[in-house]
Formats: structure tokens, C-alpha cells, sequence
């Protein structure tokens, strides 16, 4: 069991070390991915204390109670079980799972909105659908599209309203914010806010056929000064995306970057509100965000 | 329809397969007919309702479809080994890990598991055979031409591509054209119904069948654990049988239950799959804890430890498994009060289950160890399964689900709990078992040889795996950059899975070794064992027990060795009923399997004319009349006085 405890040991320092090459999810960006690190950190230290335990038992058991150890005569006892002993390890274990609990709600409504010390700012609304193997990224407020790279401007708070032109995708780009399912029928949201600006990986995680490993995108946090310049330059540059040109754009395949200086939102609206799969009206929007 | 898209084509991989199918099939008939033996296997295992002989029949579909999952892994992990690898392309490697995980989940854990019933429980429980032994070889019948089905499909257009989840709409027409997942919903459906019956037998069986005296809580743990797996197979398996009904009248009779448009619902089908899927995963666990419990306290020459609270634990368990299959999919946007509603009731299931791991450690304290291959196993099995646990609670968070979601962390989760928690159980519960179903045991040397590989090997496979689900690396990728670093551990991965079929490998020798050189065992109890199956002569006779026995206590086979107090009366033997063979179950399974294939690629006409067959030999079934056999004193005696005649 040495080479177990190695593994662990070795396993907890580099992660809580945060040496010079941590691990993608502990190597965040922003606050929502920040909240769900230390989640997954706290989970980490409970998880490894209960593990001590079972392995220290187990060793015990192991080297005392081995029948080469005892002589021939000896006869093990009839144990019935022991009230105590029972009481104990249900208690203990429902404390874990409360404390557990409680976390687990306080984090999951704060990654399913946006962060607090953001709350007063007006969030950037993207839309970010798949098709096989591409993402399109729409800006209804500045009217520009763009396909498989998406820029936000760091500090303020971005909604991804997320869905599909195919099968079920999963948008995740580890060191900004946890993923979510983008369907067909129905429109779903990530919150998230970048607080360093750089180039980050994002991809769709959830298998969706051939190219499915081809689906990475890059996510580019910009200054609030650099995001403005980037959108007017794409105003001033770039074609418009007409119908067909989007219809092309559907098609199965894998493709490079482009942008454009119009949205396809206005012939292919996102499927909320009076659009959703399965006309649920005003209600749809309930789903995305509790 | 064209040849080229009946038959796969165009890889060396499929030609090699197929060279090997056509070259079995020749073969085994050449083989047959030289050996003189299609006498002997039809009058012995083809029409046999022997519980025994079933289970043994699923054993050995389950060691070669555990071969046939174990080459799709190792593909994968090849694949995967180094970046930009170009051994599959992405459509092959999407097969192969689809087929991979029906085949690992369907077609090998749960037949191994429901073969391991068939031995052990009417032995253990002090029955002749199983309530409805005709049913249970339709059962078997059905299971294994539905593995055949699903496997004809790597030659005969084409595997299913969508995962062992099948998620819509990925798997519906217009995003899986081939007839792959048509193959899915009908190898599935009738094997699913085989394991359904299984369950209704199994339930009534202990229920009605138990030796006299037998309560409830004086039943072994491993007949409790399958007590309750066949209630979970009752209520779950109707669930997945209507799911994949809608999924066949979705790909061919133009349904909408799952489309993206006229209202239909990707996300029903993903509910439908995980209300079935998630208890799933407790029909192959609770079995296994069943086994270790009979193997420590066996080995640990002691009584389990808190019975009550393992019987209990197992029910807290059962329920639970019905609440919280939204956990599959936090991602899908339910909003934080279903989500948190699903983490808690995940996290309950640690509850239960840490007071089994608590009893096992306790079952060995004051213990008198002795490490056997079966125990070997079972011992590893704790430390291993329990990171398995642990790294369950952690996914079952949902906010910190979101980044632990369709990655390799996952894999590595639910390898974590389903290697050491089902296989090691199998393959454990093979070694106990063995003597009694051959009368001799697996060499202990390479028996240990081969669980230091599998041990060893399985942590060097999946634990890599953890990390690289920490930074990022999802799930059913067939390729990667080098750039994003997940080379090395991956190769590491491979090194392990390398070890893992080199420990199989020596599993098969130690049972191709142990036949010819070991030697034969007379005692019908090699291990010195607690509970009834052990109290038979070995191998065990068509009928169990020449005489029922009476049972007072748990353990009362050990009782019975320690106070050399019989456990039958001393009257005569009597005539004991038996039930005929039959080749009805075969023949009804031949016929779902052409109605299955036609089906698949739509062939209405022969399909009706096979559901006409398959229809057929249930109503010729509802007008035989068979009362089975008796079997005399005389052979009676002449039977117990050759198996027992040694030790008097």
C-alpha cells in the first residue's frame, strides 16, 4: 500500500504547492473558476483525512490479525457488532456529508450567477452556439460574430448563452468557469468574469461525433481599451454574415477563425422565449439561471 | 444496398476480424464433428436448465467478451499513448469506445455477476435449482445471442458510434446514419429482457425456495445482496426496455420522442438512460459486496461483522440508487435548487457504503488471516474501491462537478469503482467458487502472480488518469496536441494497461493449467467455509442436495463442522423431481437473434416471419406438457456413494 500513499501524497503537494505548473482547473483566471478550485481543494483535504483512516484500519487489521502471526490453537471469537461502533461511523460520515452539503449549495449559487463584487456592472451578453465541430459566438450588443475564438474584456461580467445546432456540446474553458450543456431546444448560461488578460483554452467537452476532438477553441481576455478597439475594428473590416453564407457555415466540417460584422441571431434566433423547443414561453428563461 | 455497406470495409483491423470470425465459425463445427461431441453439447449444455451449467455458460461468454472489451481498451489506450496519434481515425476510435463500454457493462460484468448467481445461490440457499429453470435458460439464451448481435456489428455495418450513453440527437438518424445504433436498441433490448427475466427468477427464488429454517436474516450476505439486486433489476430494467423502444421507433419508424424539432427532447432521453443507467451501476456493485463478504469472513475465519448493518446498508443503498441519476448530467442547467437536491442524495450513498467498508475492516479484526487469491483480491479490494468513493463524493458537488464533468477524471473515477468493486469481485468470487463447480482449485502460485499484475497494473492505468482530468484533458477524445502536455501520462497509462493484459493473460493459463496438473479435491469444503454450497460433494451432483437441509443459524454449515451436528435427519433419500432439458430456450434465442439482425437493417418481411418463429415457440410452450423427471433412490445413493464415498 506504500506505493498508493506516494502516489496520494505526492499527488495533494502538487496541487496545493501550486508549484510552478499547476494543474489547469487550480490555474484559474477568474472568480467562478477560483470558487470551484477551492470546492475541489476543500473536497481534496476532507477526502484524504477520510482515506488516512480507512488506511490505517486496514493496515492494522492486516499486519496484526494475519494468521501467520497467530498460533495454530487460536480460534477467532463470534462478533455480533457493536451499537457503538455502528453509531459512530454513520455519525461522523453525516457530519462530512452536511459540512459537504453546505458547501456545495453556497458554491453552486455563486458559479450560477454573477460574482458579487461584479453584481453592480452590466453583463456582456454573448451567445455561443456549436455546430459540428465549430462554435459560433455572437455579440448581439456590438452586432459582430465570430467563429471558433471568442475575445471578452477582462473585469466585467460575461453571460455565454449557450445552445446548439446539433447534437448536445458542453462549452468549458477550464480556467475561466465550469462547463455547461448547449442543446438544441433550449438556452443555457455560464457567468463568469476574467480578471487576467491572456489566451485561454476552451472546447467542447461533451462527445458529439467525428471531429468532436477538434472542437477547441481559443478565449482571449482582453483590456476593456484593447476589447474596444478589437470590436470597431471588426465593424470597420469585417463582411457580414448573411443567410446563406451561415447555412455554410453549418455544414459538418471543421474550420479556421472567422468574423463577421453582423450576428446570425436575426434569421436564427437562439431557442428561448417564444423560440424554445418545446414553447414554453417567458418560462424558458427559469432554466438557465434557477 | 450495396455489399460495401453491409459488410465494414476499407482497415486491416476489420479484414483481420473477420478472417477470425469466418475461421472460428469453421472451426468450431470441424471441431465438433471430429471430436464426435454435437451429441454432448446439446444434450448437456445447449438444452441444459441446469443452474450450474447456465452460470458456467455465462462465465465463459463473460471471460470472452472480457477479452473482446480488454482489445477495445487496449486500442484506445494505444491510441491515445502519444499525441497526434494516427493508429484510428476518429469514426474506428469512436466505436471502439462505445463498444467498449457496452460491452464491459452489458456483456461482461453483468453476465459474470448473474453467472455467479446461477452457481451459488439455490447451493446456498439450499434449493435444487432455481424457481423457473426452464426461464432461466431462455434468460441465458436471450443474453447471449444479444452479445452476439451487438459483436457481428464490428464486421456487419458497423458499430454503434455514439457512446454506451447513446445521447440523442448524436445517435439519432440524422447524426448516426450508419445502422450502428440500430444494433444499440436491439442487442440491448433483447438481452435486457433476458437479464429482466433473470431477475424476476432470482427474486422468487429466494423468496420461496430457501432451506427450512432459513429466515430472512439467516440468509448469507451474498444471497441478501442478490436478493436486492433483483428487486433493483425489476423496478430499473422495464425503464431501459421502453427507452430503447423509443430510440428504434426514432431511428426507424420516423417517431420524434428525441428529435430537435416538432417537440421533441434530447434531454428525456438522457433521463430515461441514467433512471435505468445509475441503478445499474448498484446491480453490479451490491453482488459484488455480496462476494466479499462471503470471501473475508471465510478467510478471516470469522462471522461478518454487523450483520444487521450490512443488510440494512444494502437496502439504504438500493433506495438511494433510484435518486440521484440526475447527477449524470449537473451540466444539462437545472438550476442550483435541483442540482443541490441531486449532490445530497449522491453523497447519502457514501453513508451506507462507508459502513460496509467499516464492517469488512472489523470482519477482520481478531481475525485469523490467511491470504488466499480470492482474498488477495478482496483485501485490495478496499483501499482501491474506497478512492473510487471518495472521488465519487467529490464529482457528486456540483458546482466542482462543472469542471470535473466529461473529463478523464471522471474515467478514472468510475474505473476506480467499478474494477476493484465488480472485477476484482468476479474474478475473486471465480477463484472461491472454482472447486466447487470442478472439483479442484486454481493454482495459488500463478493466481497470485496474476493479482499482483492486475493490482499493480490497474493503478498505473487509471490513476494517471485523475491528473489528467485535473488539467483538462476530456473524455473520448481520439486525439490531442502535444502542446497540451497530457503525452507522458498517457504513455504511463499505456504501460499499465500492458500489465493489466499481461495479469488476464496469466488468469486464462492458471485456469488452462490448473485442468491438466492440479490435483483433484475430495472434501467438497477446500477453504474451510461458513455456508451451505460448501456442504456438497464437489463437483456438485445434477440435484444439490440428496437431502434438504435444516437450517438454525446463520453460518450453519460452519456450526454444523464445529459441533459435527448433521444438518439433515437421518431418513432415507426420497425420489427428488427434477425439471427436463429442454432445446426450446436455444431455438427461441436463435430466432431473436435473425428477428434482431433483420430488424437492424430493416428487413421488415424476414423480421416479421422471425417474430412469427419467435411467437411460435411460446405458444407451442403454452400447450406442452412437461412434468419433468424423477430421479430414484438408486441412483441416488449410487451418486452420494461415488462423490462421498472417499471420506466414509
Amino acid at each position: 500500500m506504500k506505493k498508493k500513499w506516494l502516489l496520494i501524497s505526492s499527488f495533494l503537494v502538487m496541487i496545493l504547492s501550486g508549484c510552478d505548473n499547476p494543474l489547469l482547473i487550480f490555474d484559474t483566471k477568474g472568480p467562478q473558476a477560483k470558487t470551484i478550485s477551492d470546492t475541489i481543494i476543500f473536497s481534496i483535504i476532507v477526502m484524504a483525512v477520510v482515506l488516512f483512516v480507512v488506511y490505517v484500519l486496514f493496515t492494522f487489521m492486516l499486519v496484526k490479525y494475519r494468521a501467520s502471526k497467530t498460533d495454530d490453537e487460536y480460534e477467532p471469537p463470534y462478533e455480533e457488532g457493536s451499537k457503538w461502533l455502528e453509531i459512530t461511523w454513520i455519525t461522523i460520515p453525516v457530519i462530512i456529508v452536511v459540512i459537504l452539503s453546505v458547501v456545495t449549495v453556497r458554491s453552486t449559487i455563486d458559479v450560477e450567477s454573477t460574482p458579487k463584487a461584479y453584481a453592480h456592472e452590466k453583463p456582456l451578453i454573448v451567445y455561443a452556439s456549436s455546430s459540428n465541430w465549430k462554435w459560433h459566438f455572437s455579440y448581439p450588443e456590438e452586432g459582430i460574430e465570430t467563429v471558433n475564438y471568442v475575445n471578452i474584456p477582462e473585469d466585467r461580467p460575461i453571460e455565454f448563452k449557450l445552445y446548439s445546432y446539433g447534437p448536445i456540446t458542453s462549452l468549458w474553458i477550464p480556467q475561466l468557469a465550469g462547463q455547461k450543456y448547449a442543446m438544441s431546444d433550449m438556452v443555457t448560461t455560464i457567468h463568469l468574469v476574467a480578471d487576467t488578460p491572456g489566451s485561454y483554452m476552451g472546447k467542447n467537452s461533451n462527445f458529439s461525433g467525428k471531429d468532436f476532438a477538434h472542437m477547441e477553441f481559443e478565449a482571449q481576455v482582453l483590456t476593456a481599451k484593447d476589447y474596444d478597439e478589437w470590436v470597431q475594428d471588426v465593424k470597420d473590416t469585417a463582411p457580414t454574415l448573411t443567410e446563406e453564407e451561415f447555412t455554410h457555415l453549418l455544414e459538418p466540417g471543421v474550420l479556421g477563425r472567422k468574423t463577421y460584422s453582423s450576428t446570425h441571431l436575426q434569421f436564427s434566433p437562439a431557442p428561448e422565449g417564444e423560440h424554445a423547443g418545446h414553447h414554453h414561453g417567458d418560462d424558458m428563461d427559469m432554466h438557465g439561471e434557477q | 444496398m450495396k455489399w460495401d455497406e453491409f459488410f465494414v470495409t476499407g482497415e486491416p483491423m476489420i479484414y483481420a476480424a473477420m478472417v477470425s470470425i469466418v475461421l472460428v465459425s469453421i472451426a468450431i463445427p470441424v471441431g465438433l464433428t471430429y471430436f464426435k461431441k454435437w451429441g454432448y453439447l446439446w444434450r448437456h449444455w445447449l438444452t441444459t436448465v441446469d443452474h450450474k451449467k447456465i452460470g458456467v455458460m455465462y462465465i465463459i461468454a463473460a471471460l470472452l467478451m472480457l477479452f473482446r472489451g480488454g482489445v477495445d481498451a487496449l486500442l484506445m489506450r494505444a491510441q491515445t499513448a502519444i499525441p497526434d496519434n494516427g493508429l484510428l481515425d476518429g469514426q474506428h476510435y469512436n466505436e471502439i469506445f462505445t463498444t467498449h463500454g457496452i460491452i464491459m457493462i452489458l456483456f461482461m460484468a453483468m453476465p459474470f455477476i448473474i453467472g455467479l448467481m446461477n452457481v451459488v445461490i439455490p447451493l446456498q440457499i439450499g434449493a435444487r435449482d432455481v424457481a423457473f429453470p426452464r426461464l432461466n435458460a431462455v434468460s441465458f439464451w436471450l443474453f447471449f445471442f444479444g452479445a452476439m448481435l451487438l459483436n457481428i456489428s464490428f464486421v456487419i455495418g458497423g458499430s454503434p458510434d455514439a457512446g454506451w450513453t447513446a445521447y440523442f440527437p448524436l445517435a439519432s438518424v440524422e447524426f448516426s446514419p450508419t445502422v450502428g445504433n440500430n444494433y444499440y436498441s436491439l442487442a440491448l433490448q433483447i438481452a435486457g429482457i433476458g437479464t429482466l427475466m433473470t431477475g424476476i427468477n432470482f427474486l422468487v427464488t429466494i423468496l420461496k425456495m430457501r432451506a427450512p429454517g432459513m429466515k430472512l436474516m439467516k440468509m448469507p450476505m451474498f444471497t441478501w445482496s442478490i436478493l436486492i439486486t433483483s428487486i433493483i433489476i425489476v423496478f430499473a430494467f422495464p425503464v431501459l426496455t421502453v427507452a430503447l423502444a423509443l430510440m428504434m421507433l426514432d431511428r426507424q419508424f420516423g417517431t420524434q420522442f428525441f428529435a430537435m424539432q416538432n417537440g421533441g427532447m434530447d434531454m428525456l432521453w438522457a433521463n430515461l438512460f441514467w433512471v435505468w443507467g445509475h441503478p445499474e451501476v448498484y446491480i453490479v456493485i451490491l453482488p459484488a459486496f455480496g462476494i466479499y463478504s462471503e470471501i473475508i469472513a471465510t478467510f478471516a475465519k470469522k462471522n461478518l461483522y454487523g450483520y444487521k448493518s450490512m443488510v440494512y446498508s444494502m437496502v439504504a443503498i438500493s433506495l438511494l440508487s433510484f435518486l440521484v441519476w440526475v447527477h449524470h448530467f449537473y451540466t444539462m442547467g437545472h438550476g442550483v435548487m435541483v442540482n443541490s437536491v441531486f449532490s445530497i442524495t449522491t453523497m447519502a450513498i457514501a453513508i451506507p457504503t462507508g459502513v460496509k467498508i467499516f464492517n469488512w475492516l472489523f470482519t477482520l479484526r481478531k481475525g485469523k488471516i490467511s491470504f488466499t487469491t480470492p482474498m488477495l483480491y478482496s483485501l485490495a479490494f478496499i483501499p482501491i474501491f474506497t478512492i473510487g468513493g471518495v472521488t465519487g463524493v467529490m464529482l457528486a458537488m456540483a458546482s466542482a462537478d462543472y469542471q470535473y464533468h466529461n473529463t478523464m477524471f471522471l474515467v478514472a473515477h468510475f474505473h476506480y469503482v467499478l474494477i476493484p468493486g465488480t472485477v476484482f469481485a468476479v474474478i475473486a468470487g471465480f477463484h472461491y467458487w472454482f472447486p466447487k463447480l470442478f472439483g479442484f482449485k486454481l493454482n495459488e502460485r500463478l493466481g497470485k502472480w496474476s493479482f499482483w499484475f492486475i493490482a499493480i497494473s490497474f493503478n498505473v492505468t487509471f490513476f494517471p488518469l485523475f491528473i489528467l482530468g485535473l488539467n483538462g484533458m476530456t473524455r473520448r477524445m481520439y486525439t490531442y496536441s502535444e502542446s497540451t502536455g497530457y503525452g507522458p501520462l498517457n504513455m504511463l497509462s499505456m504501460v499499465g494497461a500492458l500489465g493489466l493484459t499481461i495479469g488476464f493473460i496469466l488468469l486464462v493459463y492458471n485456469i488452462y493449467w490448473s485442468t491438466r496438473y492440479q490435483p483433484r479435491e475430495v472434501t467438497g469444503d477446500p477453504w474451510d467455509a461458513r455456508s451451505l454450497e460448501w456442504s456438497t460433494p464437489s463437483p456438485v451432483p445434477e440435484y444439490n442436495f440428496a437431502k434438504v437441509p435444516v437450517i438454525d443459524t446463520l453460518d450453519a454449515f460452519w456450526y454444523s463442522k464445529k459441533e459435527g451436528k448433521p444438518l439433515t435427519d437421518e431418513d432415507d433419500y426420497e425420489p427428488i423431481h427434477m425439471p427436463n432439458n429442454n432445446g426450446q430456450p436455444f431455438i427461441m434465442g436463435v430466432f431473436f437473434f435473425f428477428f434482431g439482425f433483420f430488424m437492424v437493417f430493416s428487413w421488415w418481411i424476414p423480421a416479421i416471419i422471425a417474430g412469427l418463429f419467435i411467437l411460435g415457440t411460446m405458444a407451442y410452450r403454452s400447450f406442452e406438457k412437461d412434468h419433468g423427471h424423477y430421479i430414484s433412490v438408486g441412483e441416488i445413493e449410487r451418486t452420494e456413494n461415488a462423490l462421498r464415498g472417499e471420506k466414509e
